[in-house]
């Protein structure tokens, strides 16, 4: 186990080395902190001066161990347009893309597994064939178009009361997704604060809402590549000589399917999947542009529209370090899941 | 006399395959590649089918602008599928659009299958450092996410050159910034397969007789990993369609004054909310026939070739 | 009436160029206890047969007619719900590839207790000790420990006993191996054969053993079946068929094994191969093969192309061969009024 963490985290370091690299020389070459600072008044002479002082005219190796040990303490600078530390601004826009990435990897989880493991059992049956063709559209739909389609329909389109009116929780429910003209198409809402720069839509009816249209979008991009995944390894591993002799055992068909195959389509499934999971904080930056929605994607965008290169960096390192991290996760659940690899190290 | 039955042979040997025998049994795949054929024509022929060319600022009446479709009321016949904001005629945009965006997707796939079939192969043939070294690469690109590293290297792309040099030379950086982004697929799946094929006996057979390298990469193992790299170029196309589109979305990708499929949703986006959802959603459908029926061709080459795709 | 009593039984695959006959018109019986051989070449349809007894051949398998019937009740139209009480239970079943059998993700208990459960209500406590029993049983060394431990873990010859410990898990009726030893270690091979044999002697439990190996029938089993192109083509007791075999089918299997060919000469081999199931030769299926058609004076024998042999008896086999019906004497219906 502690010869396979470490092997992780060494793997980890070198992949955020290489990020770190790329950063740099981002920030080496486009950024001019210099005229950030002091405008274009300031003599040549004392912006020289200045830049001997600030070391910007060390050699490249030396700024770069410079830019790197302050990156290990979570320190890449003053944001040009914030005028704040880029991590406070991240921390900030943070949590909006999180809970965003969360509610999409529920859907995608919850919606998939059922899903491909019934179109798996019966693969002829027509619904199975309905979702397989919903899925290949899905593919086809680029996510910001599915998401400009969502408030088309659901926030300007109709108006929006689709409970029954006779009963006390309908009209409640009503009520909720009624207020300010139907489903809200742009933004977070008001959500909750939690704790320091956390603020929540998972704490209230209409925060959760206002994450409905958002998350859908975001999960159509996945949800069908998993379907179909699941449904074509849970095919395979239905084929196999181990399922065929769990029913010459007389086990339930149940548990067949649920533990015996899902088991092992889960398997396949937890690495390919587990890495797109983490490449959905990629998206973010097109669900939130369409809905606005005030998260790290957003930020980004408006950095780069702004030419706000520590920000831009900063950014970079840190989805870096959120794709190394869920990549290290998968690789340790799926550690867990699967009796053949041994996490001491040694080959099994 | 002789030089006929070479091409005649080749013609019965299709006429005799599987391939066609399974595509004349599928329905849906004649009906996407009839479509398919269709759009391709039309964008190549957009120049003598549209019937304005967006690109003539002469042509433009912005008094004509927002103008529905045909099937709306307030439609003008001039203007079939509508007007944008800026009073061009949608259909001609969009037949220019789907233009732009398919040699983009050609391109990059061209570019990217390129890049990935020589490092795959070179990764798989060769092994050791090099492998170790272009796979881990491989690895951390893709755990990026292609479109990550296509919206970064797009970024920065956009800022070195300026917004203006960038819109003049976007086909040719597009086409470089997604063939960069997605040459992994291409490579780990040659490799899988190289390595699949090197065990074989004849490739050791050609090692044994002396052969160069390189000629036993490109002319012994490559055509035998024909069909998965025929297989994926299908999905990449239609990944790169939408990768362009993407970007073109988020500003990064063909100015609106030479727009693609992906810049014309983008630009009627912000039309949305005033009520003239078709400058943003009849594009948006085009986009997604298109897309739709290469991955359609795609899942029926898949499993008719029904090659081992490297998973992951 | 016999434990088991297969009659008639016609399994095909639907496939789109229409239906391809895996078993025609195969019957037999099994008494409690007997062992039976079924022998033949790959492509035979063994196999299919082994797993039509449980009602578990994959789709587009189906069988067409005929009966199973087993300990009075009829096997075949039953749903699987009920058959799942005879699955593993009366009759359970020992697999080919030991590799590939056992679930890699469950450990041995659980896929042992599993079974236990499956049939009868005991709980997990129980089951385990029973589990254990059967390991001991089986001869595996240190049983206790291979409980926790996962497939991979184990060599193929302990998977094997494994699985036999499954398969004796209930006390079953019946055990269906289909080629338990192929894939294993030749050295391997004869230790879980006799293992096999022995633990079926001791439990009287019927064996059905699927197998192309000649000389592990002879040693087994009591009575055999030898399989051609989805059809018995001999039947009897394991000693008579060995030692004087009818058709020439079996005369060529009993003449390749090694043991049979003088030194340094060549193995004699069956000429050509068994043909593919969807393109099946007219009349008896072994017809282009068999030294009596092929040689030169063979040409006139028009039944053996045209006429699918009937089952004639000799001594206390039965055979379906047109040269052995005549050579016995039997009144043969000419071929024009068949085809009538």
């Amino acid at each position: 186990m502690l010869a396979f963490l470490i092997k992780r985290l060494f793997h980890a370091l070198l992949v955020m080395f290489v990020i770190s690299v790329i950063a740099f020389a981002i920030q080496d070459n486009l950024g001019d902190p210099i005229q950030q600072m002091v405008g274009q008044s300031v003599p040549e002479s004392e912006r020289a001066q200045l830049r001997e002082e600030l070391g910007l005219n060390d050699p490249f190796l030396v700024q770069y161990l410079r830019f790197a040990i302050n990156a290990a303490q979570f320190d890449f600078g003053y944001s040009y347009v914030f005028n704040q530390p880029t991590t406070e601004v991240i921390a900030r826009h943070l949590p909006a893309t999180l809970e965003l990435v969360a509610s999409a990897t529920f859907l995608i989880v919850v919606l998939s597994v059922p899903i491909g493991v019934y179109s798996a059992i019966k693969p002829r049956a027509w619904l199975s064939r309905f979702f397989m063709g919903i899925s290949i559209i899905g593919i086809s739909i680029p996510v910001f178009l599915t998401a400009i389609v969502l408030i088309q329909i659901f926030a300007i389109g109709i108006s929006w009361t689709p409970f029954p009116a006779d009963t006390s929780w309908g009209t409640w429910l009503n009520e909720v997704v009624s207020t300010e003209g139907g489903m809200p198409a742009y933004g977070r809402g008001d959500p909750i604060h939690v704790v320091g720069t956390w603020y929540t839509n998972f704490a209230s009816p209409r925060g959760l809402l206002y994450l409905v249209l958002p998350a859908i979008s975001l999960a159509s991009i996945m949800l069908p590549l998993f379907i179909r995944l699941i449904r074509a390894e849970m095919l395979e591993v239905l084929q196999s000589d181990y399922i065929k002799f769990a029913r010459a055992k007389g086990i339930r068909l149940r548990r067949i399917y649920f533990l015996h195959a899902l088991k092992n389509t889960m398997l396949p499934v937890i690495t390919v999947g587990g890495v797109q999971i983490g490449t959905l904080v990629a998206y973010t930056i097109l669900t939130e542009t369409v809905f606005q929605w005030p998260g790290m994607g957003l930020m980004f965008l408006d950095a780069i529209e702004r030419s706000d290169i520590p920000l831009i960096v900063t950014y970079l390192m840190i989805v870096g370090l959120i794709f190394v991290i869920t990549n290290t996760l998968v690789d340790l659940i799926y550690g867990l899941v699967n009796p053949t690899v041994k996490l001491t190290g040694k080959p099994a | 006399m002789n030089s006929m039955s070479p091409s005649l042979s080749r013609w019965s040997r299709f006429r005799d395959s599987y391939l066609l025998y399974s595509f004349k049994r599928d329905l849906i795949a004649q009906l996407s590649l009839v479509i398919f054929i269709l759009l391709l024509a039309a964008a190549v022929l957009a120049p003598w089918l549209a019937p304005t060319n967006p690109y003539d600022l002469a042509q433009i009446d912005l008094l004509a602008s927002e103008l529905p479709p045909f099937w709306i009321e307030g439609s003008d016949d001039a203007y079939l599928l509508g007007t944008d904001a800026q009073g061009r005629d949608l259909l001609s945009t969009i037949l220019y659009g789907a233009r732009v965006s398919l040699i983009i997707g050609f391109g990059a796939v061209a570019l990217q299958a390129t890049l990935g079939v020589c490092f795959g192969l070179l990764a798989g043939y060769l092994g050791g450092r090099i492998d170790a070294f272009l796979m881990r690469l491989a690895d951390i690109q893709l755990s990026f996410s292609t479109l990550m590293v296509a919206i970064v290297v797009g970024a920065l792309v956009k800022a070195i050159f300026g917004g203006d040099t960038f819109g003049a030379y976007a086909v040719p950086l597009l086409v470089l910034i997604i063939g960069l982004a997605e040459w992994p697929q291409y490579a780990r799946t040659v490799r899988a397969s190289v390595l699949a094929e090197k065990s074989k006996e004849y490739v050791d057979a050609a090692r044994v007789m002396g052969l160069p390298s390189r000629r036993i990469m490109f002319r012994h193992i490559l055509p035998n990993t024909l069909s998965p790299i025929f297989v994926i170029s299908t999905v990449q196309v239609a990944n790169a369609i939408i990768s362009e589109a993407a970007l073109s979305f988020l500003g990064l990708g063909m100015p609106e004054t030479q727009p693609s499929l992906g810049s014309l949703i983008k630009s009627g986006f912000d039309y949305l909310q005033s009520g003239s959802w078709w400058i943003t959603l009849i594009p948006g459908a085009a986009l997604v026939v298109l897309v739709l029926v290469i991955n359609l061709l795609g899942d029926w080459l898949r499993d008719v070739l029904n090659p081992r795709l490297y998973k992951g | 009436m016999s434990l088991l009593d297969v009659t008639h039984l016609d399994v095909r695959f639907a496939l789109r160029k229409g239906d391809v006959k895996a078993l025609r018109d195969v019957s037999f019986s099994l008494d409690r206890g007997e062992r039976l051989g079924i022998v033949g070449e790959s492509g035979a349809g063994k196999s299919v047969a082994a797993f039509t007894l449980l009602n578990l051949i994959a789709k587009p398998g189906y069988i067409a007619g005929g009966s199973i019937c087993f300990d009075g009740q009829e096997l075949i139209g039953r749903s699987d719900r009920s058959l799942r009480h005879i699955r593993g239970h009366r009759i359970s079943m020992i697999f080919q590839d030991p590799m590939m059998t056992l679930n890699p993700v469950l450990s041995i208990g659980e896929q042992m207790v599993e079974c236990l459960k499956a049939h009868r209500r005991i709980s997990t406590h129980e089951a385990r000790a029973i589990s254990l029993h059967k390991l001991v049983q089986v001869q595996i060394p240190s049983p206790e420990a291979r409980l926790d431990q996962y497939p991979h873990e184990l060599s193929g010859g302990m998977r094997q006993r494994v699985i036999i410990a499954i398969a004796l898990l209930l006390d079953p009726d019946i055990i269906i191996a289909d080629e338990p030893t192929t894939a294993l270690d030749v050295t391997i091979q004869a230790e879980i054969m006799a293992l096999l044999l022995s633990l079926c002697e001791k439990h009287n439990v019927g064996l059905i053993l699927i197998t192309h190996d000649l000389g592990v029938v002879s040693q087994v089993t009591q009575r055999m079946l030898v399989m051609y192109a989805g059809r018995v083509i001999e039947d009897g007791p394991t000693r008579e068929i060995i030692n004087d075999p009818q058709h020439p089918y079996t005369q060529g299997l009993m003449n390749a094994l090694p043991q049979m060919a003088t030194p340094g000469s060549h193995l004699n081999q069956i000429p050509g191969s068994m043909p593919s199931l969807d393109n099946l030769p007219s009349g008896c299926a072994f017809h282009p093969r068999c030294h009596f058609v092929t040689r030169p004076d063979g040409q006139h024998r028009q039944a053996c192309k045209e006429q699918v042999p009937d089952f004639v008896t000799s001594g206390n086999c039965r055979v379906a061969c047109h040269m052995v019906a005549d050579m016995l004497g039997y009144e043969r219906i000419p071929a024009e009024e068949i085809t009538q």
